[in-house]
């Protein structure tokens, strides 16, 4: 299996590696990396402190979307978290202390995470769809951002809390340090205990997990819980990044990025395995790409159309059809008396030969898996 | 014009490889116009690859194929149906939502000057139904007919192809009697009509019922073609086994139990379970070590029974004891921690997680059981993992392989072997050798013997009465969602007897 895992890592990494040579070429000075004021800077440092925020968010949405589920509301999430930590500075006595930042930090995030508990609610325990349910907190949670700081962009003047975005620890970035040990924490809930594979066996077939005992309810309310407590710790970035908070803008869009990063990174979206470290792989791919934008000059007009191209390039690569067409060529070139690499899977399975090959864009080949 | 010479479809000498499996390697097969003629063959003889390639969704990399006498490329599945050749899968592939007139004559309605003509397309689809004298409403959804009459549906819209060639894969598996009944009589007025059938299946039975000759294959070679006339059954599974015939034979006569055991405190005492709409409330005793099955037509109560006890469903009336304490079992959840295990009989369906490898599948019950703090240590899991797949014969024997990948057969013993590492008290098997080859159906029976024999309950259910006979102590007969009769398994009861029991036993 581990093979066969790393196998399907392939794909983002080569696009990945493409991408950054790709700028690489384009900008000579695009690998340079420099120590300024005690913190790290340059292009590659930019995708990993731009990214964190999508990078949290995305692993949050693995989770629920190898639940078969779907978070929409975590773009609206980020900007009631940031809207929150910045009017509890803004209205507090004494603005710039510690004590307040951390107070702003842990409300917004106790927020986050009971936006997430209602997620979790409306889709395990009432059992609406999830992009319904999700739909309802994406719509409303906007308003709430809007209601909280009165509709103004509050902007704050604390330097704990700019710090958490500004600041460094032995030089990396503490968005860095926060997105990294996210992950880590992740792996260890998810992959040292039994978390993982309960989700991806409620994912894979909810019936046949509850026949087998499993608790899909509390797995489900969890999940989206901690897809709004990460979707709470990015909106504390992005507005501590810019000292403010923009109910209206901040994290607009984002879900859909973490929905692409989550499908790059080979999770599929009808539920099942999923992969840390392709979701990780998906977020840099897709922050890399709006960075290339810039680095690269290409007018701001037509930067979502290359956008979209490259995506579109990636899912692609990632379509069995697409590939086995690919390489068809070159191995009858190979290997002439042998018959045509076939496109259909051996039929392994001799009562029902239906088989169940992801259609998602980003479906990873079931088929590597078998052989 | 000698059309009675031409065969229907001849197809000689087709191979077919995937990569790393020749799954046909000089397979054919003679279809005459009005016959009705069984294609054979363990699971994994590819049986299902020679239909694919007659259908086109499979292209033959040698080999050759003549339709009514003429050479025919089939390229795809349109070019098929273009050249008479219909399928009815085992897996309805129609559309649920849509009306059953819609699903007769998708693709080819008739259309007026504002799109399809929904009067004349029904009327069309009631005249089809008639002529094939089916009692239907075509205007409702199909998803509204049980899975028997949607099959019949798709052999209407076979029919309106105006098909020379019907291919029907493995298309009783999920029927009932009566609903079988009315398939093979569908199936004789086509054949009447010169209509060439080809039938896969399982059930060797109904291919002595309804076919004229059959063909065989194994390892995707071709046996021989024989008429139902002159070879019997015996021989017939021993040219599909091959040399493997011997050993099911001895386990047939090994697995094969006597007699009630001695009398025991029940394990398990159910009363007044019932469910309304599911089933009547009714009464069951399961000792240690007993095996009780459950006998009853399709529909009659069999799945719902057991999924009440198991508390799959939720029971709206009666108790549930287990040595003598209550547990009223309203999860699956509940029932495992009392020491009850469940096949159901849809392991696709509420049993595996296709995605997901052998050893996960395997082990899914366990750690369900034991939480997600207390995850199985890798020792554990390979050490357990490795004994079952060696103890249930799991091929291939590679614990990582997804589920979804290995034949029906493997993927049962997967099933079971998810509940027998738990070590179950009672184990409620439901059609656990449905739609499984024979050689696996011989080594599940074996399994639930030997379970038996250790001390552990079990509830059989199964379709097959010889099977139900073979292995329990007890047969439990239901009709109309209700228990009418319970029969000790003595040397004077037979298959005769239960059948008679079920038609017209107990309280009407």
């Amino acid at each position: 299996m581990r093979a066969a895992q790393l196998r399907r890592l392939v794909w983002p990494l080569l696009v990945l590696a493409g991408l950054l040579v790709a700028n690489l070429v384009a900008t000579p000075g695009f690998f340079e990396v420099r120590i300024q004021g005690g913190r790290l800077y340059g292009s590659l440092i930019d995708i990993l402190h731009f990214g964190a925020p999508l990078l949290l968010i995305s692993l949050g949405m693995t989770l629920v979307i190898a639940l078969r589920g779907i978070d929409l509301s975590v773009g609206a999430v980020v900007a009631v978290s940031g809207a929150l930590a910045c009017t509890i500075i803004a209205s507090s006595a004494d603005p710039g202390s510690v004590q307040t930042a951390a107070i702003a930090v842990a409300v917004a995030l106790g927020a986050s995470a009971l936006l997430g508990l209602w997620n979790g609610f409306l889709v395990a325990v009432l059992q609406i769809q999830p992009i319904v349910a999700t739909l309802i907190l994406m719509v409303a949670g906007r308003g709430v951002a809007q209601l909280i700081t009165g509709g103004q962009i509050t902007t704050v003047n604390s330097e704990p809390y700019r710090q958490i975005a500004a600041g460094s620890l032995a030089t990396v970035p503490v968005t860095v340090l926060l997105a990294a040990a996210t992950v880590l924490l992740m792996w260890l809930l998810v992959r040292r205990t039994a978390l993982g594979l309960l989700i991806e066996a409620i994912g894979g077939n909810a019936e046949a997990g509850r026949l087998a005992g499993i608790r899909a309810t509390g797995l489900t309310v969890a999940a989206y819980t901690f897809c709004g407590l990460c979707a709470g710790l990015a909106g504390i970035i992005i507005s501590a990044n810019t000292g403010s908070a923009d109910g209206n803008n901040a994290g607009l869009w984002i879900e859909l990025d973490a929905i692409l990063a989550v499908v790059i990174g080979g999770t599929l979206l009808t539920g099942g395995r999923f992969s840390i470290v392709g979701t990780v792989l998906g977020a840099l791919i897709v922050q890399t790409l709006s960075t290339t934008v810039y680095t690269m000059g290409v007018p701001p007009e037509s930067a979502q159309v290359f956008k979209a191209l490259v995506v579109f390039l990636v899912c692609l690569l990632q379509s069995p059809r697409f590939r086995a067409q690919l390489v068809a060529p070159f191995r009858r070139g190979k290997t002439s008396h042998e018959p045509p690499a076939p496109s259909e899977p051996p039929p392994q399975d001799e009562e029902s030969d239906v088989s169940p090959t992801g259609t998602s864009a980003g479906a990873p080949d079931r088929r590597e898996v078998q052989r | 014009m000698d059309i009675a010479a031409e065969p229907a479809v001849h197809m000689s000498g087709i191979v077919k490889e995937f990569p790393g499996i020749r799954a046909l390697d000089g397979a054919g097969l003679r279809l005459n116009p009005g016959e009705a003629h069984a294609l054979l063959g363990e699971n994994g003889a590819g049986k299902s690859t020679l239909i694919k390639v007659l259908t086109g969704v499979h292209r033959p990399d040698a080999g050759h194929i003549s339709i009514a006498g003429n050479p025919t490329d089939i390229a795809g599945p349109l070019d098929a149906e273009r050249n008479g050749i219909a399928t009815v899968y085992q897996e309805v592939n129609l559309c649920p939502n849509l009306s059953v007139a819609e699903n007769v004559l998708l693709g080819r309605e008739p259309r007026g000057l504002l799109g399809i003509a929904s009067r004349r397309m029904n009327r069309r689809a009631a005249e089809l139904a008639a002529e094939m004298e089916l009692d239907l409403d075509v205007t409702r959804a199909l998803g509204e007919y049980p899975i028997a009459v949607q099959q019949l549906v798709s052999i209407l819209r076979a029919i309106d192809l105006d098909a020379r060639v019907l291919v029907l894969d493995e298309p009783t598996s999920s029927l009932d009697r009566g609903e079988v009944r009315m398939l093979f009589d569908l199936v004789e007025r086509l054949r009447s009509r010169g209509v060439a059938i080809l039938f896969v299946t399982h059930f060797l039975d109904q291919v002595y019922e309804l076919c004229q000759r059959m063909t065989v294959l194994r390892n995707g070679h071709l046996v021989g073609e024989f008429t139902t006339a002159e070879l019997g059954q015996r021989e017939l599974i021993g040219h599909m086994l091959g040399e493997q015939a011997g050993e099911l034979e001895r386990l047939e006569e090994s697995t094969h139990v006597d007699g009630p055991p001695q009398d025991t405190a029940p394990l398990l005492r159910a009363r007044e379970l019932g469910r309304s709409g599911a089933i009547e409330p009714y009464d069951l005793d399961v000792a240690q070590g007993q095996t009780v099955g459950l006998a009853g037509l399709l529909g009659s109560g069999r799945t719902e029974a057991a999924r009440l006890l198991f508390g799959a469903d939720r029971p709206e009336t009666g108790t549930v004891e287990v040595d003598g304490r209550p547990v009223t079992p309203r999860t699956p959840r509940a029932a495992i921690a009392a020491g009850l295990a469940y096949c159901s009989e849809d392991r696709k369906a509420e049993g595996l997680v296709a995605g997901l490898s052998v050893a996960d599948n395997l082990l899914l019950a366990m750690q369900a059981a034991r939480g997600w703090m207390r995850p199985i240590s890798a020792k554990a899991r390979s050490e357990l993992v490795e004994h079952y797949i060696a103890a249930l014969r799991i091929r291939p024997a590679a614990p990582e392989t997804p589920v979804g990948t290995l034949s029906g057969g493997n993927q049962q013993k997967v099933l079971l072997g998810r509940w027998l590492i738990m070590q179950p008290r009672l184990l409620i098997l439901d059609e656990p050798t449905r739609g499984i080859d024979v050689g696996a159906k011989a080594e599940v029976q074996r399994l639930v013997a030997l379970q038996s024999q250790e001390g552990t309950a079990v509830l059989f259910i199964s379709s097959e009465l010889e099977e139900v006979l073979r292995l329990s102590h007890t047969v439990v007969v239901l009709r109309d969602r209700r228990v009418v009769n319970t029969l000790d398994n003595t040397a004077s009861l037979d298959v005769d007897r239960v059948l008679a029991e079920i038609a017209e036993g107990g309280p009407r």
